[in-house]
């Protein structure tokens, strides 16, 4: 199987949707006569390529417990409620230049790029996504952030007027997520704003997230209105929730199972059989070096 | 009453007719398979809940042509059980063996509604009239009271399958917990027909 690592994938892989929805309604209707011929084996060679997942899956299949907690509820709620204009983010902890900065300010100085990356969902699903963004590290940067800052901790917007979710205490709001300082500055790690050469919508957590590629999806925090330099490790609301199933790390990992399910395979977005997961969800090249000699079953 | 049999045994396929419409115009939404299996286990549920409510909705209501209905909505929540065992094994697997046997080993979710199957089965085996004359009214009564720990079992399988949001599991749980009261009330208070 051929995986490209995902940091070679640029702008003009992006297939046109036109002819991608040609292309799925191909396959589609070849795994349908597949399936018929009881060629099911056949399946997943057809389809094992990382085809970006389809525009309507991307933007109407989220996790975004603050619009509800059914996968169809943020595409419902989200849009129309969600104000992203005009967006601050405030940064500071352990940096020498902390502040409250406006989202053009803080994307304009860094170079936007376009980035195919896989996404890992914790609960066994995968999609492909064309994300815009910039580098994580290249924002961070200009904060300064001083020898005791060791981790960064991201934090979610928490309006009731907006997120009908709120209403119901599922988690601790608002969402807070962490990474480790070598993890934020790492060059796969993303800041987005948007997705398929468009902004961000409100549904996948505009108009500005964390993509974290090599993590499980809840990592990837959406709506992001703070960003801090800690000296301490973050404690995620995951982790806060359940820290036996939900770890801080969070790294996709095929060999440590979720107490519930395993994690050994995962259903691609749009096709019939699962598909094995990856170590670092086929990253490892680039990140492995960040958990060398770590356990990485105590640190899930 | 000659209605009543016929079309309660059409609405409790509705549910199975819709989902096969969908799934012929590829309409189960983006995971179509998760759509499919949840979709299943919910109705295998809602059906095993109906199957325990009959006898309790009868007394309450006093409408006696309720009872005829006990086995068919109890067959009903065997079938849609085993669609729901089916698809999971033959669709979300894809007869994947061996990950079916370390999930049902290692998952208590798993392991809770595989043996809610495993009770409901003697049960929907032994449902004909011939079965029960075979039995003895007695010994199959005492049977197929193997339905509530089954409906116990179908309900702790979903409560532990969600991740997080527990409000649907807590109302399924509540109205066993209803029907389990007023069976286990009914029990204490005429101990000599137990």
């Amino acid at each position: 199987m051929l995986i490209r690592p995902a940091a070679d994938l640029r702008e003009n892989d992006v297939t046109d949707q036109a002819l991608y929805l040609d292309r799925r309604r191909f396959l589609a209707g070849a795994a349908a006569a597949g399936t018929l011929l009881g060629a099911g084996r056949g399946l997943r060679a057809a389809t094992s390529d990382d085809t970006p997942t389809p525009f309507e899956a991307v933007t109407t299949y989220n996790n975004y417990y603050e619009f509800g907690t059914a996968k169809e509820d943020p595409a419902v709620n989200a849009p129309g409620r969600l104000k992203t204009a005009p967006w601050s983010v405030a940064v500071d902890g352990e940096c020498a230049k902390p502040g409250t900065i406006g989202l053009e300010d803080l994307i304009k100085p860094v170079k936007v790029e376009d980035r195919i990356y896989r996404l890992r969902c914790v609960e066994g699903w995968s999609m492909v996504i064309p994300w815009r963004g910039v580098q994580l590290s290249e924002v961070l940067k200009r904060f300064e952030p001083t020898s005791k800052a060791k981790f960064v901790e991201f934090t979610t917007l928490a309006d009731r007027e907006q997120m009908p979710g709120l209403r119901i205490p599922v988690l601790d709001w608002p969402y807070v997520e962490g990474l480790r300082l070598d993890e934020a500055m790492h060059p796969l790690t993303l800041l987005a704003t948007g997705l398929y050469g468009k902004d961000l919508l409100a549904q996948n957590g505009a108009p500005l997230r964390l993509v974290v590629p090599w993590k499980y999806g809840f990592k990837s925090i959406k709506s992001i209105v703070r960003i801090r330099f800690t000296a301490a490790q973050p404690v995620n609301s995951w982790q806060k929730y359940n820290p036996r199933e939900y770890g801080f790390y969070s790294n996709v990992n095929p060999e440590v199972d979720h107490p519930r399910w395993s994690q050994a395979n995962e259903r691609r977005i749009g096709e019939f059989r699962r598909r094995p997961t990856l170590m670092f969800n086929g990253y490892g090249d680039q990140v492995a070096g960040l958990y060398a000699g770590m356990d990485l079953k105590a640190n899930h | 009453m000659r209605w009543l049999k016929p079309l309660v045994f059409a609405a409790s396929l509705l549910p199975l007719v819709w989902l096969g419409w969908q799934a012929a115009y590829g309409s189960l939404g983006v995971n179509p398979v998760e759509t499919l299996n949840r979709t299943l286990g919910d109705w295998a549920l809602r059906f095993l809940l109906l199957a325990v409510a009959v006898t309790p909705l009868r007394q309450w209501t006093g409408w006696a042509p309720l009872a005829r209905l006990r086995r068919m909505m109890g067959l009903f929540a065997f079938f849609y059980v085993s669609l729901h065992l089916a698809s999971y094994v033959g669709v979300d697997l894809f007869f994947d063996w061996a990950a079916l046997w370390k999930d049902v080993v290692k998952r208590t979710y798993i392991t809770l509604g595989m043996g809610c199957f495993l009770l409901l089965l003697p049960l929907a085996l032994t449902s004909t009239d011939g079965m029960i004359r075979r039995l003895g009214g007695k010994a199959w009564r005492k049977l197929h009271r193997l339905v509530f720990p089954a409906a116990i079992l179908g309900v702790a399988h979903f409560w532990m399958m969600v991740k997080a949001d527990l409000r649907e599991p807590v109302v399924y749980a509540l109205v066993l917990a209803v029907l389990l009261g007023w069976r286990l009330r009914a029990f204490l208070r005429a101990p000599q027909r137990a």
